[in-house]
């Protein structure tokens, strides 16, 4: 790995998401699910909602240091309850 | 009565895979999101005091700003044409005999030529001195020079890709018309169907599930174009056809500016999944809806 200057950060944000995912399968291993419909109209699984709760997490983190520009600690905790609400009504 | 031993091994066969994808996508993902949050200099990395420096500075960057509204702009304008213009095509082609296999392998030929090689064709065909497509302007008495005129070079990229991909867009529409059943044609006529409502309600619902396909894949690869606006303007004139890859080579090979270049790559990235699992989503639903 000497070829490449690594930095926690980034290890961290590798380490968080290959966790999720392991979690999710998992979960998805004991606790086998229907997908279902929810506000969006689209049959979601957990998995679908995880993706959208990244996905979109990665967005209002970007439009945070955009529009708001410092505490960037909080636009976390926005994605936690945007995450809640996915995984509630999505 | 035998009862089934379960066994796991079979998901060591799918150890190669992962080891393949590793080493050619996870890893080069990681050291991406790892340039973005460093300093680099002639090999030497520095970390940063304000860790979002790069992603900032991207985000208040007027010129990737530009660069993304040229882009969409680019890929709004050639769906907006090689769609309507793919089912046109289509919906004339033969349905049988010679002249089908003769429009089909006419139709395929574009879509078999090197994307370098349709930027040389058309940097070539367009030039005022030498090429056919600019001489003939001129002599017409219009005044064409892509490498001067904004217009022209984007009149110039957009024919250029219009001519490359329409025929992609028409092979899928044509291959979802000729999957419609005659019945639907029959019934059609004797309701007296006009031509038209032939088109809306039995043609169009019939190739939506291809079309969308067509959209996606147009799209994507609009989005991401590269060598074809490169090799005939060169980004120019100016930075009028400066594309967001475009943009991005100059900032990460042309200034060696890793840092921002890898922040720019992740937002870009995070564009295409976004728009692309809209796609997916309408997609796998038209899907279930039996469209």
């Amino acid at each position: 790995m000497e070829w490449m200057a690594w930095t926690w950060p980034t290890a961290i944000f590798f380490v968080v998401i290959a966790s999720l995912l392991v979690v999710f399968t998992i979960l998805g291993i004991k606790f086998p699910e229907t997908p279902r419909k929810g506000v969006l109209q689209i049959e979601t699984t957990r998995g679908d909602r995880l993706f959208i709760t990244l996905l979109g997490s990665a967005f209002i983190n970007l439009a945070w240091l955009g529009l708001v520009g410092g505490h960037q600690p909080w636009a976390l905790a926005v994605c936690l309850v945007y995450a809640a609400a996915v995984f509630r009504w999505v | 009565m035998q009862t089934k031993t379960v066994n796991q091994k079979a998901w060591f066969l799918v150890l190669p895979v992962l080891v393949l994808v590793a080493f050619s996508a996870v890893i080069p993902l990681m050291t991406v999101v790892n340039y973005s949050i460093q300093d680099t200099f002639g090999g030497e990395f520095f970390s940063l005091e304000d860790k979002l420096m790069w992603f900032r500075e991207m985000l208040e960057s007027q010129r990737m700003w530009d660069a993304l509204g040229r882009q969409l702009m680019f890929s709004g304008i050639i769906l907006a044409i090689e769609v309507p213009l793919g089912v046109f095509v289509a919906l004339n082609m033969p349905k049988s005999g010679f002249w089908a296999s003769f429009c089909l392998v006419m139709m395929s030929l574009p879509l078999l030529i090197p994307w370098n090689v349709v930027g040389t064709i058309w940097q070539i065909f367009g030039r005022v001195d030498i090429g056919l497509l600019g001489n003939t302007l001129d002599a017409l008495g219009i005044d064409y020079n892509y490498t001067q005129d904004t217009f022209d070079a984007w009149v110039t990229i957009i024919v250029m890709d219009v001519w490359h991909w329409t025929s992609l867009v028409a092979l899928l529409a044509y291959a979802g018309l000729k999957s419609i059943p005659d019945a639907y044609y029959q019934a059609a006529e004797i309701d007296q169907a006009s031509r038209w409502k032939v088109f809306r309600y039995i043609e169009l619902p019939k190739m939506m599930g291809v079309l969308m396909i067509a959209i996606l894949l147009r799209f994507m690869d609009s989005f991401m174009i590269y060598t074809e606006p490169f090799v005939v303007t060169g980004g120019g004139p100016g930075n009028a056809t400066t594309l967001l890859s475009i943009d991005l080579v100059k900032m990460a090979l042309g200034q060696f500016d890793l840092g921002p270049a890898a922040a720019f790559s992740i937002m870009y990235f995070l564009v295409i999944l976004a728009i692309s699992w809209v796609f997916y989503t309408v997609m796998t639903n038209l899907d279930k809806r039996g469209m």
